[in-house]
């Protein structure tokens, strides 16, 4: 069962025959260029994104980490499983790493695959602290490639995180420059006639929200490894190999719907973890989360690796060519989505009596009208995703009219775990007011909320209820989230589970790390702005134990 | 956690536990301040402007915000002020000093004190009022003042923006005054006092930071108010252009 972990055990008491890696990471300030501005940032071995680490699984890891800057830091090893000490969030894991200070982090590698590295402090990560980590398995693959890429996603902007965070809680809409004007007034009144229209804005209007809420924070470059679309990072291939394309989402705020156009992508992995493989033309990455696909370009020819914004706000770009200098022409980005009533739908006080069921058709109506033909056709063909709010706006499509990864598309390669009944439940309410730019669980922000308390041994269901109008990232440290897609033990094991507007999500985890953990939405200002938790796991086999602070409530009531 | 600049808080810790060695008892000194309320501060000029009046009046005029606070408890200084530039005085002046607290969704609750310093009587004022976003996105800030001669009023701002397109916006402000008792000292009538209302265009030229505008202004006394002013020899009606720039940083 959790074979993994016991060898990561074992390995530590035979010290002789383990591979043991010493990596130096040096915390920089560093200039970041997007193409579009240069701007100052913080980085690793003097560049953002910093180095790719490269382990073997069964390695003995020792990462030397000195910190140049004048402020604290660290670095929290996403989505890795190692004792909660080495998990480096300041508070929670450790007290952080000082200005001028070389903290060593030691731990046992006893997994495989693509994940990342960031800085848990502050607004480090937004600001360019992150890189990518890729784990060579001790075992053979499920699957052969000739060549293979990180594909590490970001959005840059030309505002500090500090500097966001203030300007969000002082005018929640700062950065959003797709709101609805005058014009899209009467253009919805010419399609969907005046009174619809009438009522569809006052409706919204009512409830003080905006179907332009798709993404907080515009204004952004997207980037692909350190380089901007103008910059073009660029992968070389021989035609007829087969390129593993590692795609991590190291944004702050930023979902990405990502394709090559004239590719077939395979997906192999998600979260780190092997999936049985599934073919799509295009997929959603939400913040923090990894993909591996795999694509077999045939020509000699370049493909453009494209990832627009959820929000069509902006977007990255790379290319894919036989040689460099090669370049693929770049897709416009689709019209900007928005949001409908469906996504509302968990909105607490969203009363559907309210409305009369005219309104709701008329509704739909309106808001498959936003969409251009080619996304209305695509919509019709792909059916729905099941992880979205039925009548969603934000729900995806491909542009090509083909397949979209969906969650319910993901099938463990290998359980990780038997499957057994979850020993508790625990409901976990995402919770938010976009007016104050606040964001909860449970209604309730990290300062003034107590810990998550789990047992040692026991399956948590984690019932994640989304009430607010926008996607939420969910990441639990130092355990593995095994989203239930339906598939029993086939059910995917990820590290960062997304919950869309007006959604239930259910996810399984096997508490099998003592000690304390972090647990928040990985957009950065939702985190900052207090959706995120302290998980204390009580109990266990050995001595590294969290001392338990007055328990209050059981856990999960936080 | 707005500002991680490190508390330094004094580390308790000894070297780094490895796994395996002796339990992690004490709890960690958290540095992170993450479980401190996010603090957040600003400015926004809402108006900063030339005003030229229909009988040639010259005024500069400001309407400015500072806050500082968390989510539960704001300091806000708001200033207001009306420069008659021929004059070389002020016509008004006005700043407030209030704390303010969530008390729903979308609206605050707020109490404080009001300094009026134009040319002429100064006056003092307790202030209490709510401020938040309406139904239908209309900005609301009301208050009650009560001054330091006994006197009651109230006041109502409303704000409406209207997005031509997302950098092209019309908003029109609406700002109208009642005074349940009379102050002939500084030219209050009981009754409707008097009302501000405007109309400007604006272009956010730099983020939302610098926003220019031009517009038009109408104040108007009424009543017993509009009567003080005929006697005093001001005016009781007056249109204005204006052009200036919103600012928030």
């Amino acid at each position: 069962m959790k074979k993994r972990l016991l060898t990561g055990f074992l390995t530590l008491l035979v010290p002789a025959l383990v591979l043991a890696g010493e990596y130096d990471l040096t915390v920089d300030r560093v200039r970041i260029d997007t193409g579009d501005f240069v701007k100052e940032g913080i980085g690793y071995n003097g560049k953002s994104p910093g180095p790719v680490m490269r382990f073997k699984e069964g390695e003995n890891v020792k990462i030397n980490v000195t910190n140049n800057l004048d402020e604290m830091t660290s670095i929290h090893w996403h989505g890795l499983i190692l004792p909660f000490e080495q998990d480096g969030v300041p508070g929670i894991s450790f007290p952080g790493i000082k200005p001028g200070e070389t903290f060593t982090y030691e731990f046992p590698i006893v997994q495989a695959g693509t994940y990342w590295f960031h800085s848990h402090s502050g607004f480090q990560e937004p600001d360019g602290a992150f890189g990518a980590i890729v784990i060579e398995p001790e075992g053979r693959e499920p699957f052969r490639y000739d060549r293979e890429y990180v594909v590490q996603l970001t959005d840059k902007h030309h505002h500090s995180g500090d500097r966001i965070m203030r300007n969000l809680k002082m005018m929640p809409d700062y950065y959003n420059r797709q709101q609805q004007t005058v014009g899209e007034f009467f253009s919805d009144a010419s399609k969907n006639g005046l009174m619809n229209t009438i009522q569809d804005w006052m409706a919204w209007g009512d409830m003080r929200m905006m179907k332009a809420d798709v993404e907080d924070v515009q204004g952004f470059t997207g980037m692909i490894n350190g380089m901007g679309p103008e910059q073009n990072w660029t992968g070389l291939f021989e035609p007829g190999e087969r390129i593993r394309l590692r795609f991590i989402n190291s944004s702050a705020m930023t979902y990405f719907d990502v394709r090559i156009p004239g590719l077939d992508m395979t997906v192999v992995q998600a979260d780190g973890n092997n999936v049985q493989p599934v073919n799509v033309d295009e997929f959603r990455i939400g913040v923090a989360e990894t993909y591996d696909v795999i694509v077999r370009p045939k020509d000699a020819q370049a493909y453009t690796i494209f990832a627009e914004s959820m929000g069509r706000s902006g977007y990255a770009r790379a290319t894919l060519a036989p040689e460099e200098g090669m370049a693929a022409s770049v897709p416009p980005m689709r019209d900007a989505p928005r949001l409908t009533m469906a996504d509302m739908s968990g909105m607490p006080g969203m009363d559907h009596g309210d409305m009369d069921h005219g309104d709701m058709t008329a509704q739909g109506d309106m808001d498959h009208s936003n969409m251009s033909d080619m996304d209305h056709s695509a919509m019709m063909e792909g059916g729905s995703d099941p992880f979205y709010a039925e009548g969603s706006g934000i729900a995806p499509a491909a542009a090509n009219g083909g397949k979209f990864l969906s969650y319910a598309d993901l099938k463990a390669q290998k359980p990780l775990y038997e499957v057994r009944e979850p020993t508790r439940e625990i409901e976990l309410r995402l919770t938010g007011n976009m007016e104050r730019y606040t964001w909860s669980i449970n209604g309730v922000k990290y300062e003034d909320a107590d810990p998550i308390r789990l047992k040692y041994g026991e399956r948590v269901r984690f019932k994640f209820v989304n009430e607010t109008m926008m996607t939420h990232p969910m990441h639990l440290h130092g355990m593995w989230s095994i989203l239930d897609v339906g598939a029993g033990e086939w059910n995917p094991i990820k590290h960062t589970v997304s919950v869309q507007p007006g959604t239930t999500v259910y996810m399984e985890t096997e508490v099998d790390a003592p000690g304390q953990w972090a647990f928040h939405c990985h957009l950065s200002y939702h985190a900052a702005a207090g959706m995120f938790r302290k998980v204390i796991v009580e109990g266990g086999p050995d001595t590294t134990q969290a001392k338990a602070d007055v328990a209050t409530e059981e856990g999960g009531d936080a | 956690m707005s500002r991680i600049r490190t508390f330094m808080a004094v580390s308790l810790l000894g070297p780094l536990l490895l796994p395996g060695a002796a339990a992690a008892q004490e709890m960690i000194a958290d540095t992170s301040a993450r479980k401190q309320a996010l603090t957040s501060w600003g400015v926004q000029f809402e108006e900063l402007e030339y005003r030229y009046s229909d009988n040639d009046e010259e005024l500069g005029v400001w309407n400015a915000d500072f806050f500082y606070g968390t989510d539960d408890l704001k300091v806000r200084w708001l200033t207001k002020g009306e420069y008659a530039i021929e004059e070389q005085a002020y016509e008004g002046l006005e700043n407030q000093l209030v704390g303010q607290i969530p008390i729903s969704d979308f609206f605050d609750a707020k109490a404080g004190v009001r300094f009026d310093t134009p040319e002429g009587p100064d006056r003092t004022y307790a202030v209490l009022g709510v401020a938040g976003l309406a139904p239908q996105w209309f900005e609301i800030d009301a208050n009650l003042y009560v001054s330091d001669e006994g006197d009651t009023s109230a006041e109502l701002d409303a704000e409406y923006e209207l997005l031509l397109t997302n950098y092209w916006i019309l908003s029109a402000t609406l700002d109208a005054t009642v005074a349940f008792s009379e102050d002939q000292e500084i030219g209050v009538g009981k009754g409707l006092v008097s009302t501000e209302t405007g109309l400007r265009l604006s272009y956010d030229l730099i983020d939302r930071a610098f926003s220019p505008y031009v517009g038009v202004v109408h104040e108007r006394k009424y009543g017993d108010t509009a009567d003080l002013a005929r006697v005093s020899g001001g005016s009781t009606e007056d249109w204005f252009a204006v052009v200036g720039a919103r600012l928030t940083f």
